[in-house]
């Protein structure tokens, strides 16, 4: 299906190696339940579950050997789904719900398949007692690998249900038909109930091999535009976030932070924060932290701690690019891929272009600061926490406190969003090593300051790129050096013969890590910016020139379809107006964007006016949920391309607020169409980043068509 | 301990007994438990902790106790007799939002504009609602939202 022969090569069929600022580690999950426990656990009924590599392990025990009533769980399951007695069906996954709405998609997937009403499913996600063990929720994963697993359990479930009707029949299940929670035989107009069927069983069983999963295209339930399940909970402010808990005796904690990055701790004396008749003080090694019955006591005991720094001098923000340039960090690998050579391509090319781009670190900036709720009672921890990797976190805490995994619970209450930021278990230790000094519970929540500053942020990062094209449009060579922001999305989509493409990892001054679409905005950014440049060089559309260098029909597709709706050539009809379009392929998704935008000469403002955006993420599980998704990531992404860059010196954050870190407003948004290209054809792939890249350089490329200056750094308006 | 400071929040009487000082943010969220309204910045510039005193949207992370001398609405006190507020409704029915931590405050965000202007244009609904943050970026939807509970509003006068 690929176009390209390089490495980078973004295919559906396989699971991406997670890129490596997503943090990644090893399923060794052990299942803590074994069948019976199970049962006895969620109730009686019917218990279907999927495992890791089942076809691998199937196949090395020669086939078809399905592991049916073992007592013995497999380890490493993935999935699992429960039919109680009253027909009420639990599915079971690891993933977590951040905003993104899997809770409601994974619930239409497994209703679907399952054939029963949508509002009978529930879904149980981010337990590490009742989940799964689930790397984590980032990469644009849960769709693409969780839905399909959730399917093939449910069809398993209903082949089940069907095989004990037809054995009560004494008929053959292929007879029979399942729908609505039913199954019926035509053939004799007998019904049963799912509920009538599961009551008094306790039946588990592993999902077969080959046990096909309905197609899209006969889809019922998926592929329907469902509002979100819990909603209301939402509207009515009754659901919990995690930081909104409040279990008996709770106490609030707080967190000594040193005064800049890198500062090391010579001196603390907590002695007159511990005389505070309330406050339970902490000093374990670099931590120190109180906690309180009352937030403002936990406050008054960190003020009162008289601690003395050793402060290290640190790169600032002004000098960040020719930094990173400095600071190649050659222990580490480079990702490089190569085709060809520059030289010849070069050498045949009739125009060349060399440009520099750069991105600066940007914050996730959640509207829910990371929080924790700990408890320790009866030999077990117990972590609420808004983390997209609850296992990673269970594993950490259990490594911090030297405590046996199994005796380490963390569940992940629908969190108030995260866009790449909560891969790392800090609040949740802090919360914990507190909890357990206080013998009560104890909640931390950062502040909005400490969340800015403490938290990490996604990789500035310098591109170089070297290209030529001949006369008639034809890339010749295309070498590209990401310094710092990542891999991920940094091949070409275009056809070139030559090429070299490189990542280059630098010892980063700030603290860095995962964050909605990763480097792929950055390398987007450069590349189709730099494409615009070319198109310019020779004299061709933009759009056109794209075309003839783009293979793949599906980056054709969304690229003619956004140009269509948007009425793409445009003719400028004011002042100050300019047109651009960029996009690409990423995780599986085809995104292409066109952007209007109006430029103010005399203030230099920026102001983007429309935005049209064609995604294809292959068969759509909720078209409206899509939308939102798509939407949001335009929105979002305007930060990014027009404004958002953190700015620090002397090791400290100097933009670490709302007021001086300013995000999209109700006021930037754009007039916004969305082009949803539903392929039933083709898996699912996720939907909650690819969306966003086509936005920076689409607006990049029209600020170039208004004003004939090309912007080579995001943010592209930092002062508008 | 100094006698407590009775507040009128959701049309029920609470005897409060936090410091003055305390922020009305802290007060609901943590004496009072009504954590429907939520933290979001300490600097009244998300609107996440906007609640109504009177009719007024204010940020209950700025306001001391000692300053509510008016009823308190809160995202709580919405719902009637199992009906959800119109804005609410609309909110529910449009999908108009994602994570949905900013809800609370755009719903009672939204219930000020409508009762100061039953009948806003998009682009009156953008101004007011400027100082409302939606890190997801749902902003399209919370405006139509905010129309179709004008329009439902006008059917049906609460």
């Amino acid at each position: 299906m690929s176009i390209r022969a390089n490495r980078f090569t973004h295919e559906t069929a396989h699971a991406p190696e997670p890129e490596r600022y997503e943090f990644r580690e090893a399923p060794i999950h052990h299942f803590a339940f074994d069948r019976r426990d199970f049962f006895k656990f969620f109730g009686a009924g019917i218990m279907v579950f999927a495992a890791a590599n089942d076809a691998l392990a199937l196949q090395e025990s020669g086939g078809g050997a399905r592991q049916n009533h073992s007592d013995d769980l497999p380890k490493e399951i993935t999935a699992w789904l429960h039919i109680a007695e009253d027909g009420s069906v639990t599915a079971f996954t690891g993933k977590v719900e951040i905003g993104q709405n899997i809770r409601t998609s994974l619930a239409q997937s497994v209703a679907d398949e399952l054939r029963v009403p949508f509002e009978t499913v529930r879904m149980v996600m981010g337990d590490t007692q009742l989940t799964p063990f689930d790397m984590g929720t980032f990469g644009s994963r849960s769709t693409p690998t969780m839905a399909p697993q959730l399917r093939r359990v449910a069809a398993a479930a209903r082949d089940l249900l069907l095989q004990a009707a037809a054995n009560e029949w004494n008929t053959a299940p292929e007879k029979l038909l399942a729908a609505n929670a039913k199954i019926t035989d035509p053939s004799s107009g007998r019904s049963t109930t799912y509920a009538d069927v599961a009551r008094g069983k306790t039946l588990a069983q592993r999902i077969p091999d080959e046990d096909p999963v309905t197609p899209a295209s006969e889809w019922t339930i998926a592929g329907k535009s469902l509002l979100k399940v819990d909603g209301r909970a939402f509207v009515t402010g009754r659901h919990q976030y995690t930081s909104d808990l409040r279990p008996a005796g709770l106490m609030y904690g707080k967190v000594l932070r040193p005064p800049s990055f890198g500062a090391t701790m010579t001196e603390c004396d907590i002695t007159a924060a511990q005389k505070l008749p309330t406050a339970v003080v902490v000093h374990d090694g670099d931590f120190v932290g109180a906690a309180a019955p009352s937030e403002n006591e936990a406050e008054e005991a960190i003020a009162a701690i008289r601690a003395q720094w050793k402060e290290a001098p640190q790169p600032s923000s002004s000098d960040l690019f020719s930094y990173l340039k400095q600071n190649v960090d050659t222990s580490e690998r480079s990702d490089l891929t190569q085709s060809g050579s520059i030289a010849d391509g070069l050498a045949r090319a009739a125009h060349r272009l060399d440009s520099t781009y750069t991105v600066a670190y940007i914050a996730h900036a959640p509207l829910e600061p990371r929080a924790a709720v700990a408890e320790w009672k009866d030999g077990k921890l117990t972590v609420w926490t808004g983390t997209q990797r609850p296992f990673a976190t269970r594993d950490a805490l259990a490594e911090a406190f030297h405590f046996a995994k199994e005796n380490v619970r963390v569940i992940v209450p629908d969190t108030g969003s995260a866009y790449g930021g909560k891969h790392t278990p800090d609040a949740a230790l802090e919360a914990a090593r507190l909890a357990r000094a206080a013998g009560k519970p104890v909640k931390i929540v950062w502040s909005r300051e400490e969340e800015f500053t403490w938290a990490y942020f996604r990789p500035a990062g310098v591109i170089e790129i070297k290209s030529g094209v001949a006369a008639d449009g034809t890339l010749t060579a295309w070498e590209f050096h990401n310094y710092n922001s990542g891999a991920a999305g940094i091949g070409t989509p275009y056809t070139v013969a030559n090429q070299h493409i490189e990542f280059h990892p630098v010892r980063s001054p700030l603290r860095q890590g995962s964050y909605r679409g990763l480097a792929a905005t950055a390398n987007h950014f450069a590349r189709e910016s730099h494409m615009d440049g070319l198109a310019h060089a020779v004299n061709m559309d933009p759009l056109d020139f794209r075309l003839k260098n783009i293979s793949d029909p599906r980056l054709r597709d969304v690229f003619q379809s956004a140009a269509r709706s948007f009425g793409w050539p445009a003719k400028k009809t004011k002042p100050g107006q300019g047109f651009g379009i960029g996009g690409g392929i990423e995780k599986g998704g085809y995104v292409a964007t066109c952007a209007e935008i109006s430029t103010d000469d005399a203030r230099g403002a920026i102001r983007v006016v429309r935005v049209v955006t064609a995604f294809d993420c292959g068969a759509i599980v909720n078209p409206d949920g899509l939308r939102n998704q798509i939407m949001g990531a335009n929105i979002m992404g305007l930060g990014g391309a027009l404004f958002e860059a953190m700015a620090f010196d002397g090791g400290r954050i100097t933009n670490a607020r709302f007021s001086r870190y300013r995000v999209p407003r109700f006021r930037d948004v754009p007039e916004m169409e969305i082009v949803l290209m539903d392929r039933k054809d083709i898996p699912s792939a996720g939907a909650g980043e690819t969306p966003l890249l086509g936005l920076a350089p689409a607006v990049g490329n029209a600020i170039f068509d208004a004003t004939g200056v090309r912007r080579t750094a995001l943010p592209l308006a930092p002062r508008a | 301990m100094a006698p407590p400071i009775e507040l009128e929040i959701n049309g029920q009487k609470y005897p409060v007994h936090s410091d003055p000082d305390t922020r009305l943010l802290t007060v609901l969220r943590d004496e009072l438990g009504l954590t429907g309204t939520k933290y979001g910045c300490g600097e009244g510039q998300c609107g996440a902790c906007t609640v109504l005193i009177g009719d007024s949207p204010r940020r209950s992370c700025q306001l001391p106790l000692g300053e509510v001398v008016q009823p308190v609405t809160t995202i709580e006190g919405l719902e009637k007799n199992g009906h959800l507020h119109p804005v609410q409704q609309a909110f529910l029915d449009l999908d108009a939002f994602q994570c949905a931590y900013c809800t609370s405050g755009m719903i009672i965000s939204s219930v000020a504009l409508l009762t100061q202007k039953p009948n806003p244009s998009p682009t009156e609904i953008v101004q007011f609602m400027q100082g409302n943050i939606c890190r997801c970026g749902t902003y399209p939807r919370i405006v139509d939202a905010i129309q179709k509970a004008a329009k439902s509003m006008e059917q049906q006068p609460r």
